[in-house]
Formats: C-alpha cells, sequence, structure tokens
C-alpha cells in the first residue's frame, strides 16, 4: 500500500510537469490551430531563465588582500557575491531562494520570447499545412537550442532548492503509515502544489474574465468571432504568450529536480505531444489529466516488481498507451468533436 | 514543366542520372568532396531520403520516425556479418527482410490514423524502439556501445579466413571500403532511383498522389486509400532498411543512436531542402546537407581567420567571433536556420526554385494570352519536374 502511494506521488510531479506543457500546446493548438514543435524549446528556456537569474544575481565581488597569502602563497582572494555586499543578510536569502525568484524573471522573458515568436513566425503559419507548421516549429526548436548550448555550454548545470525545502519529509505520518516508509522530497511536493496552482490559475484565467471569455469563444468559432467585431488574432497572440509563459514556469520550477541542459525540452516535447494526443488535441482538461495519469503511469511502470515481468516497460508505457489509446479511442480520453479529426 | 514526360526522356533522365552518380568523384573533386568517406554519405542518404520521399512526398503523410528502420536495417546487417560473414549481399537481404516486417507492423497500426496523428505515431515506435534498444534489447543490440562484428563471432562462411586485420565487409573478395564501397552504394542508389522512378510514373504513383491532393473524395469514390498507403510506407521502410544496411556495409557497426528522433528530423530535412514530390530533389538534398555538414563542421577559429584574413583587423575579429557560431560545434544551429528559411521561403524545395527560375525564363516570350497555361498547382508542377 505505502509503496503505491509512493509511486502515485513519484508520478505527480513529473506528470505536474507534462501537464504544464501539454496546457500549453493545447491551448496554441485549440486557439490558433497551430502544431507547435518548439514548445519543448519554451521549457528548456524557461529552465534557462532560472540558471541566468542564479548567474546574474550570483556575481561576485573580487577582494585581493595583499596582507595574507593562502597556502599555496598566491594572495588571498576572497569573492563575495555583489548582492550581500549590497543587501547584507537579506541578499544571502535571495541566493538562497533563486529558483523561486527567477519566476519574476522568467514570465516578462517568455511573455516577450512567445510574443515575438508569435509575431513574427508563427502568425504566418496559420493558413498552411499542419506538416509546414510542424517543419517550422522543429527548425526553431533546433536554433533555440543550438543558442542555449553555445552560451550556457553543453553540460547540466545543477540549480538547487531553497534550504528550507531542500530535504525530505516523511508524508507516511500524515496518513497513517508507520514513519519512513512514504519519505518524500520535499521539492517536488512545491513543485505539485505550483504546477496545480497554475493550472488552476490558467482555468481561472479563461473562465472567469471577459478576455478569457472571448478566447474560448475564438477556440470555438474563430469566424463568427471575428464577425461580431474582436480582434480575435491579437487575443490569441496573448495566449501564445501565456502558454510560453506556463511552459517556462514549468521550466524554471523544474530545474532543482533535472539539472537543465540544452536538449531537456526535446526530450520532454515528445512525451508531452503523447499527452496532448492522449488527452484529446483541443481539450485542456483532457491534456492536464493525461498528463498526470501517464506520469503515474511512467512510475508505477518503473517499479522493480513490475519491470521483473514486464522488462523494459518502463521505458515505452508512455509510448504504448499512446498508440493503443489512438487505435481504441481516436479522439483521445476527451477529445472534442471536429477537432483534427482527420 | 521542364520536359514533357515519355519513355524517353524518363529513360534519358536515369542514363544521366546514373552517369552523373558514377562519376562523382571526378566532378566533385574540385569543391572537396571527391573523397570516397563523403561520397559514401551521399549514395546512402540520398537513398534514405529517396525512400522518405515515396511516402510523404506522394501520399503526405509526415513520418517522424523513419530513423527507426536505418536503425533496423544496420542491426540486421550486422547480424548477418556475425552469423553468416563479411559478404554484403546476405546482409542486404537481412536487412531488406526485417525493415519491411517491421514497417509492415508499423504501418498497418500507424496509417490508421492520418495528419499530426500519423506524425505522432511513427514518432511514438521510432522512440519505442530506440528506448528499447538502448535497454531491455542489449542482448541484440549490445546497448550502448554498439553492435560490431568480432573475430569470434560464428561468420559461417568465412570464419576460415584467417586475417587478423580488423574485419572489412567484402564482395567476393573486393573489401568494401574507399572507393569500391561507394560504388556498391552508387548502383544500389541507381537502383532505387530507377525504382522511384518507375513508382512515380505508375497508376500506383497517380493514387498515391491523389491521396496526397484528397483523401476523402477517394474514399467517396468508394475506393480503400490504406492498402496503396501501406504499400508506399513498406517501400519507404524498406528503402530506409537498405540505406542502414549500407551503413553497416561500409563500417561495420551499428548504434542506437540512428534511430533517434534527431536522425529521422535531419531524413525530413533532407528531403524538404531538395524539394518533396520531386525524383531528384531528396537525393540533391541529402547531398547537400551531407557536404555542408563536412565542410562547415570541419571549420574552427583558425580556418575562419585565414578565410577573413583579408579584412582589417577589427572588423576581422568581429566577423570571426560571428561566424564561429554557425560553423564547427554550431553546425546544428546553420542547420536550424536552414530548415527554417527553406519551409518559410521555399516549402517546394530547391526544385522548386529551379522551377520558378526556369518559369521565369519561359513566360518572358509567350505573355500574351498564355498566362492561364501556369497556372497549375505546385504539386502537378513537381510531378512533372
Amino acid at each position: 500500500m505505502d509503496a503505491i502511494v509512493l509511486q502515485i506521488l513519484n508520478g505527480l510531479d513529473k506528470g505536474g510537469a507534462y501537464a504544464l506543457i501539454a496546457l500549453g500546446l493545447t491551448l496554441i493548438f485549440g486557439t490558433l490551430g497551430v502544431v507547435n514543435f518548439a514548445h519543448g524549446a519554451l521549457f528548456m528556456l524557461g529552465a534557462f531563465c532560472a540558471v541566468a537569474f542564479n548567474k546574474l544575481i550570483g556575481l561576485e565581488q573580487v577582494v585581493v588582500d595583499p596582507t595574507k597569502t593562502t597556502a599555496w602563497g598566491t594572495p588571498l582572494e576572497t569573492r563575495v557575491p555583489y548582492i550581500e555586499v549590497w543587501l547584507g543578510d537579506t541578499g544571502t536569502t535571495m541566493l538562497n531562494y533563486s529558483v523561486p525568484l527567477s519566476i519574476a524573471f522568467a514570465i516578462p522573458v517568455m511573455l516577450l520570447v512567445g510574443y515575438v515568436m508569435e509575431r513574427g513566425l508563427i502568425r504566418h503559419f496559420y493558413k498552411r499545412p499542419h506538416a509546414e507548421q510542424i517543419l517550422v516549429t522543429f527548425g526553431l526548436a533546433i536554433v533555440l537550442q543550438e543558442i542555449i548550448k553555445t552560451y550556457f555550454g553543453a553540460n547540466p548545470i545543477p540549480q538547487s532548492a531553497p534550504d528550507m525545502v531542500r530535504g525530505a519529509m516523511d508524508l507516511g505520518i500524515w496518513i497513517g503509515f508507520d514513519p519512513g516508509t512514504v519519505v518524500y522530497p520535499q521539492w517536488r511536493i512545491v513543485y505539485l502544489f505550483f504546477s496545480l496552482s497554475v493550472i488552476g490559475g490558467v482555468f481561472a484565467f479563461l473562465q472567469f474574465t471577459t478576455f478569457g471569455m472571448v478566447v474560448r469563444a475564438g477556440m470555438a468559432d474563430r469566424e463568427t468571432v471575428g464577425l461580431l467585431g474582436i480582434n480575435i488574432e491579437r487575443r490569441f497572440t496573448l495566449v501564445f504568450a501565456v502558454a510560453a509563459v506556463v511552459a517556462g514556469l514549468a521550466g524554471v520550477m523544474y530545474t532543482p529536480i533535472l539539472p537543465p541542459d540544452y536538449h531537456m525540452g526535446m526530450d520532454f516535447l515528445v512525451l508531452s505531444f503523447v499527452v496532448v494526443v492522449v488527452g484529446g488535441m483541443g481539450s485542456l482538461p483532457g491534456a492536464v489529466s493525461a498528463g498526470f495519469l501517464l506520469g503515474i503511469l511512467q512510475s508505477f511502470a518503473s517499479m522493480n516488481e513490475v519491470k521483473t515481468i514486464l522488462p523494459g516497460i518502463d521505458q515505452i508505457i508512455i509510448y504504448l498507451v499512446a498508440v493503443i489509446i489512438l487505435l481504441v479511442r481516436p479522439r483521445g480520453l476527451m477529445g472534442r468533436k471536429g477537432v483534427m479529426e482527420t | 514543366m521542364m520536359t514533357k514526360i515519355s519513355p524517353r526522356s524518363d529513360l534519358l533522365m536515369l542514363v544521366l542520372f546514373t552517369a552523373a552518380i558514377l562519376t562523382m568523384p571526378i566532378w566533385l573533386a574540385p569543391i572537396g568532396a571527391g573523397y570516397p568517406d563523403l561520397l559514401q554519405k551521399f549514395a546512402i542518404f540520398g537513398l534514405f531520403a529517396l525512400g522518405f520521399n515515396l511516402l510523404f512526398g506522394l501520399t503526405g503523410y509526415l513520418s517522424f520516425g523513419h530513423a527507426a528502420f536505418l536503425g533496423i536495417g544496420s542491426y540486421a546487417a550486422v547480424w548477418s556479418f556475425k552469423l553468416l560473414g563479411m559478404n554484403p549481399i546476405p546482409a542486404l537481404l537481412f536487412s531488406v527482410v526485417f525493415s519491411s516486417l517491421f514497417a509492415v507492423a508499423i504501418g498497418y497500426i500507424s496509417l490508421r490514423r492520418s495528419g499530426i496523428y500519423f506524425s505522432i505515431l511513427t514518432l511514438a515506435f521510432a522512440q519505442m524502439s530506440y528506448n528499447l534498444a538502448y535497454s531491455v534489447l542489449t542482448p541484440i543490440t549490445n546497448g550502448e556501445t554498439g553492435l560490431r562484428v568480432l573475430q569470434s563471432d560464428p561468420r559461417l562462411f568465412d570464419s576460415t579466413s584467417e586475417a587478423s586485420g580488423p574485419l572489412i565487409s567484402n564482395l567476393f573478395g573486393i573489401e568494401m571500403t574507399g572507393y569500391s564501397g561507394f560504388y556498391f552504394c552508387a548502383v544500389l542508389l541507381i537502383i532505387g532511383f530507377y525504382i522511384s522512378q518507375r513508382i512515380f510514373r505508375s497508376p500506383f504513383g497517380m493514387m498515391l498522389r491523389a491521396v496526397k491532393s484528397n483523401q476523402n473524395r477517394m474514399s467517396y469514390t468508394g475506393l480503400n486509400t490504406r492498402p496503396y498507403t501501406l504499400a508506399a510506407f513498406i517501400i519507404s521502410g524498406t528503402f530506409a532498411g537498405v540505406a542502414g544496411s549500407l551503413l553497416a556495409v561500409t563500417d561495420p557497426l551499428a548504434g542506437a543512436e540512428r534511430m533517434q528522433w534527431t536522425a529521422s528530423g535531419e531524413v525530413v530535412l533532407m528531403t524538404i531542402l531538395g524539394g518533396a514530390g520531386t525524383l531528384l530533389g531528396p537525393i540533391l538534398g541529402a547531398g547537400l546537407i551531407k557536404y555542408f555538414e563536412n565542410i562547415f563542421s570541419a571549420y574552427n577559429e583558425q580556418t575562419l581567420h585565414a578565410i577573413f584574413s583579408f579584412l582589417p583587423d577589427f572588423m576581422e575579429g568581429a566577423v570571426v567571433s560571428l561566424a564561429s557560431l554557425f560553423v564547427g560545434e554550431g553546425w546544428h544551429l546553420t542547420l536550424g536556420l536552414l530548415f527554417m528559411v527553406i519551409v518559410i521561403f521555399l516549402p517546394g524545395g530547391i526544385m522548386e526554385g529551379f522551377n520558378r527560375i526556369t518559369k521565369l525564363f519561359r513566360r518572358r516570350p509567350s505573355r500574351v494570352g498564355k498566362r492561364t497555361g501556369h497556372s497549375h498547382s505546385p504539386a502537378s508542377a513537381n510531378a512533372a519536374e
């Protein structure tokens, strides 16, 4: 029993990342009708926003003290981050919390990236065939990841979670298990709640604001909304930017779990596309639930008990599920009628 | 349209093509591509792209998992070396059998859906094969290390030969390296080109093009399109398998990274760059990409400094540092940019570019009243090339 709970928890945080990326993909697909293969790259860009922010606030002041020498006889150098020099303890705290703080840095950056991408490139591809949309965004993804590779190198750059939530937590005692059975890293719990609140925020935005209402109307029938005198295209641009921000935030918060490297986006992209297809193209709740579902399935498949029965199942479970779903329920779990039927 | 299609013009095209391929070592030498390793790559990836084009160019089904067949072909060929000896002929047969079997299985399932779903299904299958080759199937694929032929392998037919050097595939005594290796690949490329030309001109090819232009209409006329698309998928997968086995013939080694989806993306790019749906385009695209990959990734700071040394010093530094982003390690950046530029401005690839240029010159004399004659769709223009 406790093993099952642990696996579900394990799946939830990965599922959270899948759900966030898939949510953005579906949003873009539902509104703009564009298949965005560069969405994984946006996730990666978000993760590197955290890296860049950490580097930025970690810039160090080097003071050379000629009176003292180190053990090697060279003058003693003390390195103190500028931010600690200027702000004292607040600076230390900021350094400690650099990952959560970089959210504030990532939001404007990702908004800008999303806006530029939509206006500069995607806009011209609304009317082109899906194959060409896939190809051009695929090219863009390569370009983005190569740019990141030039600036940050090819190696993963580990980021650390704030001290307060760095350890593990015994969740088991809370729900009546023996101590020490369900131990879970705290940051992953933070990630789970973070992804849930971002998802909740996006849904609330679409459900309870006028802007969201117009966007939903546009998703249902774009032409009629246009005929009513609403400039739907401008709103869709913002939707694209929001989707970019969602993917970016998913990346920012994922950095303590997985050290970001330049091709992490591609790895996640393929899986998120599978998630979207399983959830049903164009269905936001479908994307979210399929994200969590597949995350959990994957973590169950990597249990040793399962692997001894079906070796290698953990490597292919997601793809296998996708194949079965596509053949049995072509529209996905919650796909709407009329969205990408062919 | 450049020429009218007739059996004679086709024959002429085939002869010219054969001549061009076989003399490649001569006419490619001045641009620094006249050495066997690169020429082999031209031929092999030309064949791969040619096969991919039979599916994507004719039916419009965008497969994002074609590299799986390349990998399967390689593994099958290396296993044939291990079991039967270093002759490339059984290796080719092995890979044809295995890649077509896999193509039947994958195609049967994937072709139930079309459009983006098809792309994702093929991608899923390719990723599955890749992941399996890396993990569970290690006894067959040798995992990360890659599969290679060992002296201790049974090699039924040539285990008696006591050669102690590295094992090289040889066709009845001719070693498949250097130029002989290239000519072996070239012959297969020419055969592949002939098959693909026949398919383009056949009623079967017409049917595939009809699927591309409007599948619904085909179904309304009471025609089941799936056998046709499945056949195209299998042929295309087999081409990829043969290309994979040629990779193993020229260098007896197979690794899982050949199946990765970046490799699938590369063949898509080759086909698009050259011109999907044209006969020569994919081969041209494959050649160009392999050529530039080779040239660009060989550049480094020193060579760049040598090239831009005519500039004044302060400019030279800036130009070199800018250019070095795109060469050497940064070759993939160039590739990605090229990909985008082609898709944005020239979705029909280089062949469409040629067509546009020739049309530009053709139109001048017959400007009066002949406008309507040129308003054919790009698809039909490509088909004729």
